[in-house]
């Protein structure tokens, strides 16, 4: 603000200047000459003119700042290097306005002073915290290489790093850490078992298969991959904190209740976490969808990313532009046409792309379809035959991560094919088609969960009826949730992994050596950065889904994207080529986000259903003596004090609820109508601002006709 | 480097810092990089040294850049017009395009680099430049006269709130404080 101000006022000191020479003009010229168009040509041709013009300009500056002007020479303190002036220049500038300190009163003196100080204490602390920011050198390396589109890719990656890094260090150490504490014995602490209390006998029973006998190595190795056997009891699953409370001295430590609340933590950090992050973005976005008519502007005054270093990628970025630019005046020649379209030719385009929408129904439905009976299948033989070799089998055990990942293969090709057929825009088909993509990788996870569900909840005999879940499938369901999470989660690690190294390398190498026309014409692999995008969005929600059944999965996720992004690095930079399609960092930012937030709110509706419909294992976990997981916080609210009781109660009736719901409506209401009228005031200073411009040429016009003729 | 090569005086750092957007550790790798532009014998004074032009972009921050005589042009406080840049006029330069600058100075100075003719106004003939250079100024890659015509008479309609046919500063700032991509994209780091 106070720059802006302190820029008007030195463009009039600029015309006062350089007026003198043309003062013998009527005053009329004077007052045209103060308008501010004419005064940031001036201050533009002043700083053309060279150094002698601007030397001028600040010894004008100093006519002016040599009257102790009180607050305002104050306000310029702070804003000196934001003053387009060259050093020499601004060096001049701060010794008048330290002189003008003189004059100040010493209260003033020594707030500016302290001011100043602190400012410098601030940016002290972050340049030193700039140090701690992990991959700053290599996504700087990468920017310069490739573009502002690929290194918002890694520092969304690196973002996703820290958030789960952080998870774990939540879930660790309010959940495991307390555990492992107690049941060591290490400060004197004690623990408590859950005591069963009126369960059904036949809940209770839970024998995961611990070590027994020989054990061959490989079947380590299948119980590493997939979370069984001598995994199933460690503290990576849910299994594991049959705990009831913990006493570290005198402080006893309610495990259930610490296990539900540190889960809504994870998730509301996130939840915040994200939006905090996506909100810059969101104005953005709205101002832009505001008027699309920028999109000219935006392409031309900020395409250029100033931060390429390499002549490569200069070039490319050269042909990336032309070419946005030439689609663009395409599409906008394509608009006419459409809007040319007969009744006809329109009736038969929407019949063609009914009759598409229909297939792209059919291939969700195949894929849900496949993914539903490959769960089914997998899961029934995996809990079927405890000993056989069915157990030992990985390929059962990875059956609906296979499926599942070959359906997120196959189903954005189908969708790339049909979408050509469709006749949109070219911009409209890359949203519909990555919109798409993105619905059928969080449906996929979702029909997962949707069947694991109803295998769960299936039950036949009365007995099953008693505890409330399959039990002779499911001793412990949420530990089998869990594994079947952390299955996904390795596999989708190990397809990053294998489709870099044996596809991407060796089509590099073919390519590279061998000069044959077809291996040359199909070319390198393009990192494409929306699939790159959706695929690690996809394993986050599975990372986000899995936390509850297994605390231990943010660690394993951060060491997955630790590795993923050294992976995705080298991929870039020696297997693939960058794509030809621009990817512009705003958008990117924005739609990275918005998919992860919608990735987050796939993961509460299981997690939701989880926790408030589905009854809680009798034979394992901390919640063996609640009905349901949820159970805990009323039971807990109980326990309170009757006065926090009522209020607590109160907040959570419909007394409250509903004039609660009415208010926020009321704002909302109240918001959206100042967001209509800030639109109204807008259009009409626009109209205004036109119109005055217009006068202003007209006076103009007439004024220099005057000067002619007199 | 030698022993010739000497470090920046702490004052003079500090003053760096004051007046400028980029942190003491820029600076100093400012200095670096400045000095190995310097000849071998000049490497005492660097702080009075000027770099000439053909120098200057031998940098590979500015050596794939397709303004970069006018970012010379723009940053140079040169009497003679030369388009030198001594070590001040360097760190000008990092500074507005360090991430710390804020989005107006920014803008200030895109509008000068923009004007190629330094008349103070953007006119058809600087957008012209302009997206030649967007796009490459060899003939393969240039756009062809209607769409380049059709292109400016978008760029006019979208930002030339005054319909004068020219952008001013004030125009081009408006646009640029909506623009998502400027902040992102208009900088260099060393």
């Amino acid at each position: 603000m106070s720059g802006r101000r302190a820029s008007g006022r030195r463009s009039r000191t600029d015309s006062e200047a350089r007026l003198p020479p043309e003062s013998h003009s009527p005053p009329s010229v004077i007052l045209l000459q103060e308008l501010p168009s004419y005064q940031s040509i001036l201050r533009r041709r002043a700083s053309v003119t060279g150094a002698h013009d601007w030397q001028q300009g600040s010894s004008g500056y100093a006519r002016e700042h040599g009257r102790p002007t009180g607050p305002q020479s104050g306000a310029a303190v702070g804003s000196l290097r934001e003053h387009p002036l060259s050093i020499q220049q601004k060096r001049k500038l701060r010794d008048i306005q330290q002189a003008n300190i003189k004059y100040l009163s010493g209260w003033n003196q020594w707030k500016q002073t302290s001011r100043k100080s602190w400012k410098k204490f601030l940016e002290e602390i972050k340049e030193a915290a700039s140090y701690l920011e992990l991959w700053r050198h290599d996504i700087h390396s990468i920017e310069g290489k490739f573009g502002t589109g690929v290194q918002a890719y890694f520092s969304f990656l690196r973002f996703l790093v820290v958030l789960n890094f952080v998870i774990f260090v939540l879930m660790f150490s309010f959940i495991t850490l307390p555990t492992i504490i107690s049941k060591y014995g290490v400060f004197n602490s004690s623990y408590v078992k859950v005591p069963p209390k009126n369960i059904e006998p036949q809940c209770t029973i839970y024998n995961p298969d611990g070590p027994k006998g020989l054990v061959y190595f490989y079947s380590y190795i299948i119980d590493l991959l997939s979370g069984t056997g001598f995994l199933e009891l460690t503290s990576l699953f849910y299994g594991y904190y049959a705990i009831d409370s913990i006493k570290i001295v005198v402080i006893k430590y309610n495990v259930p209740l610490a296990y539900l609340l540190t889960t809504f933590a994870y998730l509301a950090l996130s939840l915040i976490w994200i939006v905090k992050r996506s909100v810059e973005g969101f104005k953005q976005n709205l101002v832009r969808d505001e008027d699309q008519f920028q999109s000219y502007c935006n392409k031309i005054f900020a395409g250029w990313d100033f931060c390429i270093t390499d002549l490569n990628a200069a070039r490319l970025k050269h042909s990336s532009l032309q070419y946005e630019l030439k689609t663009d005046l395409e599409e906008e020649r394509l608009r006419q046409k459409i809007a040319e379209r007969t009744t006809q030719e329109k009736l038969r385009i929407y019949c063609l792309r009914i009759f598409l929408n229909i297939i792209v129904l059919w291939v969700l439905l195949g894929c849900f379809y496949s993914i539903y009976r490959a769960t089914v299948f997998s899961q029934e033989l995996i809990s079927s035959d405890n000993d056989s070799t069915a157990e030992d089998n990985l390929l059962v055990q990875y059956l609906p991560s296979i499926v599942i990942t070959l359906a997120n293969f196959i189903a954005p090709q189908i969708f790339a094919v049909i979408i050509g057929l469709e006749d949109y825009s070219p911009a409209f088909e890359i949203r519909l088609t990555l919109m798409r993509c993105v619905f059928v990788r969080l449906a996929n996870i979702g029909v997962l969960l949707f069947s694991l569900g109803t295998q769960i909840s299936s039950c036949a005999t009365a007995k099953c009826k008693a505890c409330g879940y399959n039990y002779e499938l499911y001793p412990c369901w949420e530990s089998r949730v869990g594994q079947e999470m952390y299955k996904l989660m390795i596999f989708d690690f190990l397809i990053i992994f294998a489709v870099t190294v044996f596809v991407d390398f060796p089509r590099k190498l073919i390519v590279t050596y061998c000069s044959a026309r077809p291996f040359q014409w199909c070319g390198l692999q393009e990192f494409r950065i929306p699939e790159n995008v959706l695929e690690i969005i996809y394993g986050q929600t599975i990372c986000w889904i899995g936390t509850f059944y297994s605390p231990l999965l943010p660690a394993i996720a951060t060491l997955k994207y630790f590795i993923v992004f050294y992976i995705k690095k080298i991929s870039l930079m020696h297997t693939c080529k960058p794509s030809t399609r621009p990817f512009r960092a705003s958008s990117s930012h924005f739609f990275f986000l918005l998919v992860l937030l919608i990735g987050l709110m796939l993961a509460f509706i299981p997690l939701g259903l989880s926790m408030a419909q589905i009854p809680s294992s009798k034979a394992c976990g901390p919640f063996i003596n609640f009905n349901t997981s949820w159970a805990v916080i009323p039971d807990t609210v109980d326990g309170l004090p009757t006065g926090l009781q009522k209020f607590l109660y109160g907040i959570a009736s419909e007394a409250f609820a509903v004039p609660f719901f009415i208010v926020m409506c009321l704002m909302m209401f109240y918001f959206i109508a100042l967001a209509e009228a800030h639109k109204r005031v807008v259009n009409q200073l626009k109209e205004q601002l036109v119109m005055e411009c217009r006068d202003k040429q007209f006076l103009i016009r007439k004024l220099t006709e005057a000067q002619k003729h007199g | 480097m030698g022993g010739s090569a000497s470090s920046v005086p702490p004052d003079l750092l500090g003053e760096y810092q004051e007046l400028t957007f980029l942190t003491k550790q820029e600076i100093l790798i400012a200095h670096k990089r400045f000095s190995e532009l310097v000849p071998k014998e000049e490497r005492d004074q660097i702080l009075s040294a000027r770099v000439p032009k053909d120098k200057v972009v031998t940098l590979p921050e500015l050596r794939a850049n397709p303004f970069q005589h006018r970012i010379c042009r723009v940053f140079s406080t040169a009497e003679d017009g030369d388009d030198s840049l001594s070590f001040e006029d360097f760190l000008d330069m990092l500074s507005v395009f360090s991430d710390a600058a804020t989005s107006e100075i920014k803008s200030h100075y895109a509008f000068r680099i923009f004007d190629f003719d330094d008349d103070g106004t953007l006119d058809r003939k600087d957008l012209e430049n302009l997206v030649n250079c967007l796009t490459g100024d060899a003939d393969g890659t240039r756009l062809s006269t209607s769409e380049m015509d059709q292109l400016i008479q978008n760029i006019l309609e979208e930002s030339d709130i005054d319909k004068d046919g020219t952008i001013n500063l004030s125009e081009f700032q408006h646009v640029i404080s909506r623009s998502p991509d400027f902040a992102s994209s208009f900088k260099i780091v060393l």
